[in-house]
């Protein structure tokens, strides 16, 4: 330098600098946020570009026939001839009456492997709800195969997926396309139903429902013994060594792997209290352990940023150390405690390891009616379906999983809206 | 704690300000077993204070105060920052019960009854003697729910009507009434800084407390609401007795028919106001009054 600088152009010379430095670090944050940004978004575009299919489902139009002699009943109202009726044969009459021409037992086989094996079943429901179709005929759409189902939708994006198709099954779908006999629909058995063999037939039902009863459960028991923890551990319990190491372990049990929860459930629930496996009760007991700790420590923050002038005002006014913590430091931590509440329920709604441990990976068709009946919920539905052999699980993986994320994204918008909703300036 | 070390820290820096000061000033230091000056006690005592030490833990914060509180009284604890005036205040009520480590000796005594006695509910205490801090702290509750908390959690009131009727009368004492007799239903925080500390101030009394404490009711107050809560001090003393700690002499000099001055943990005198800010009788409290520290 030539020169000595006075003081004014040293600053000028750093503020370059400075401002350089800041901008740099303006572009980490920014491509730190991207990053995470274009993560989302490829999970999102790959669940959803493999998922939306599952909500439509091919159906075909035949004319059946609801023919006594064929089914082998006469009163509809009699369990045991309904059990017993040949409900399979109306579907296989229509495709036969549909496709005069096919002969053979091969190619029947194949003809009748273009609808559901449900079928039968399903035209059994609409009989017994609407008894006076018995020996009528109507035209009425029925659910396809799920290899036709998936031939037809790729079929429909120009890249046919004809492994598992015969030739002929190939050109009677063209025919039924061409008739205008074959259409896609609203998927209104994957809400509806539960679990199934058969990937058209299988729904999220009883997953959503075993996941509903397992979270009541699991909030029902959280909720209130973990906000009764942390408000004694935060107000009432004196300052030791006892109560470090209880903090301590409180830490430890939140960092715990959630599978040794589960074995923790079977060891204890299952082989010593003898509490049924597979059912709501014990997923929603297993669960409450793995949450609880959650529930600990966000609702001892939420406690601990109550300000002291406030509790001091309470104890000042003569109120006792109870009506304080009731009155006033209560109301202000609420809205912290329920924000950590649902928090740590959306972490038990998403939990797979430790169910697997308690028996709650089970297939499970009926759906369940309570806390008692065996059921699974969501995440082990989805990791059931992943593991499946057939083509068509694929799309309900998928759309299993969007049901899975939406029942999340808004429990934690919730979450916020609550925290906005009921928070307090003091 | 913050309290325990500074309290800690003074008699270092005062011992090396004798040690650079000593020929030109004097001591800025309590001798060892050094009485206090002035006049300690009084023949209608409302409460009565003898041998008072305080510890946060290891830390002495008073040492050996010993004082009386007269009846309708209006008492002024003046002092340096850390001097231990809102330790001792908070005495009076047992606040400092809830401060982790903190250990009171000595006797209090209010109406002839002891305050630390084990048979005494401190729930009952805090009822008869109030308390007004230092920053407004009223509930995040309404202006209405503020003042009937104590009436309500004491169960004052009999009927809604009897309720009413407490929290228009401590509004009025407070003289806030007429500035939120329209909006009572309004949150208290919403209120300005220094009608949030007379709301406050009818908190206390709507429980008709027969001491109030104020620890520094003011200094979080601009001078206008100053003279407010100053004009208000005045009128309840005919009522109440109170003790005020403060920073400012003047208010003191203002409000108080006796000024108690604090030094490092010590009483160092009481006189009333008047001659305390004119003939100090103690060196130490003629330092402090004259601004040579503090």
């Amino acid at each position: 330098m030539s020169k000595p600088m006075n003081n004014v152009q040293k600053i000028q010379h750093s503020l370059t600098k400075r401002k350089r430095a800041e901008t740099r670090f303006r572009w980490y944050g920014r491509i730190a946020i991207l990053i995470g940004l274009a993560a989302v978004m490829m999970l999102f575009t790959d669940i959803i570009s493999k998922g939306h299919g599952a909500f439509r489902v091919t159906y075909i139009q035949l004319e059946v026939e609801y023919d006594q002699g064929l089914i082998g009943v006469t009163n509809l109202t009699d369990p045991a001839q309904l059990q017993d009726g040949n409900w399979g044969a109306i579907p296989k009459a229509a495709l036969r009456a549909k496709f005069t021409d096919v002969s053979g037992r091969r190619d029947k086989r194949k003809l009748y492997g273009l609808l559901s094996n449900g079928a039968g079943f399903d035209l059994k429901d609409r009989l017994v709800a609407n008894p006076l179709l018995l020996g009528e005929k109507e035209r009425i759409w029925i659910l396809a195969d799920d290899d036709i189902d998936t031939y037809y939708k790729s079929w429909l994006d120009g890249e046919p997926y004809a492994a598992r198709m015969s030739d002929k099954q190939m050109a009677w779908i063209d025919q039924l396309h061409n008739e205008g006999n074959i259409r896609l629909q609203f998927n209104s058995n994957l809400f509806t139903r539960g679990d199934s063999r058969e990937p058209e037939q299988a729904g999220i039902r009883g997953a959503i429902m075993g996941s509903l009863f397992t979270l009541i459960l699991t909030l029902l028991l959280s909720f209130p013994i973990g906000v009764s923890a942390a408000i004694y551990l935060e107000e009432f319990a004196p300052k030791n060594r006892w109560t470090d190491f209880i903090e301590v372990n409180i830490n430890n049990l939140a960092a715990v792997p959630s599978i040794i929860f589960g074995l923790l459930g079977l060891a204890i629930f299952i082989n010593f209290f003898h509490v049924p496996r597979s059912v709501p009760i014990v997923g929603g007991l297993v669960l409450t352990l793995m949450t609880l700790p959650t529930i600990i420590i966000t609702s001892r923050a939420a406690i601990k940023s109550v300000p002291p002038s406030i509790r001091e005002a309470a104890l000042g006014m003569g109120a006792s150390k109870y009506q304080m913590v009731l009155h006033h430091v209560l109301p202000l931590a609420l809205p912290g405690m329920l924000t950590g509440a649902i928090i740590g329920m959306a972490q038990a709604l998403g939990e797979t390891a430790p169910l697997l441990m308690i028996g709650m990976v089970a297939f499970i068709v009926d759906i369940p009616a309570g806390f008692t009946d065996p059921a699974t919920v969501l995440p082990v539905q989805i990791f059931l379906w992943a593991d499946s052999p057939e083509r068509a699980f694929i799309e309900k993986t998928s759309a299993a999983i969007m049901v899975l994320l939406s029942f999340l994204i808004v429990m934690n918008t919730t979450a916020v809206w609550l925290r906005k909703r009921l928070e307090r300036r003091w | 704690m913050t309290k325990a070390a500074t309290v800690a820290k003074k008699p270092k820096k005062a011992a090396g300000v004798k040690a650079k000061k000593v020929a030109v000033d004097q001591p800025l230091q309590v001798d060892e077993g050094e009485a206090t000056v002035g006049q300690s006690f009084t023949d209608k005592a409302k409460m009565t204070m003898r041998n008072i030490n305080v510890f946060y833990g290891d830390k002495q914060a008073i040492h050996d105060v010993s004082i009386d509180i007269a009846q309708n009284e209006v008492i002024a604890m003046i002092g340096p920052s850390g001097c231990g005036k809102s330790t001792f205040l908070r005495t009076l009520n047992r606040m400092n019960d809830t401060v982790e480590g903190c250990r009171v000796e000595g006797e209090i005594c209010m109406d002839g009854e002891n305050l630390y006695s084990p048979s005494l509910d401190v729930v009952e205490l805090r009822a008869r003697v109030g308390m007004v801090f230092q920053k407004p702290n009223p509930f995040p509750k309404s202006i209405y729910e503020n003042v009937a908390y104590g009436p309500k959690i004491h169960g004052l009131a009999d009927t809604r009507v009897d309720l009413d009727e407490i929290v228009e009368n401590s509004l009025k004492k407070a003289s806030l009434w007429e500035e939120v007799k329209e909006r009572l239903h309004q949150p208290g925080t919403g209120l300005s800084g220094g009608q949030q500390q007379r709301l406050c101030i009818a908190r206390a009394i709507a429980v008709s407390p027969e001491v109030i404490l104020m620890d520094e009711p003011c200094s979080a107050l601009d001078p206008i609401a100053t003279a407010k809560i100053e004009e208000l001090i005045e009128e309840l003393s005919q009522n109440f007795t109170i003790a005020i700690v403060t920073h400012s002499m003047q208010q003191a000099a203002r409000v108080s028919n006796r000024t108690a001055y604090f030094h490092l943990g010590k009483l160092v005198e009481v006189n009333p106001t008047e001659k305390v800010f004119t003939m100090p009788e103690h060196k130490l409290t003629e330092a402090y009054i004259t601004g040579r520290f503090g």
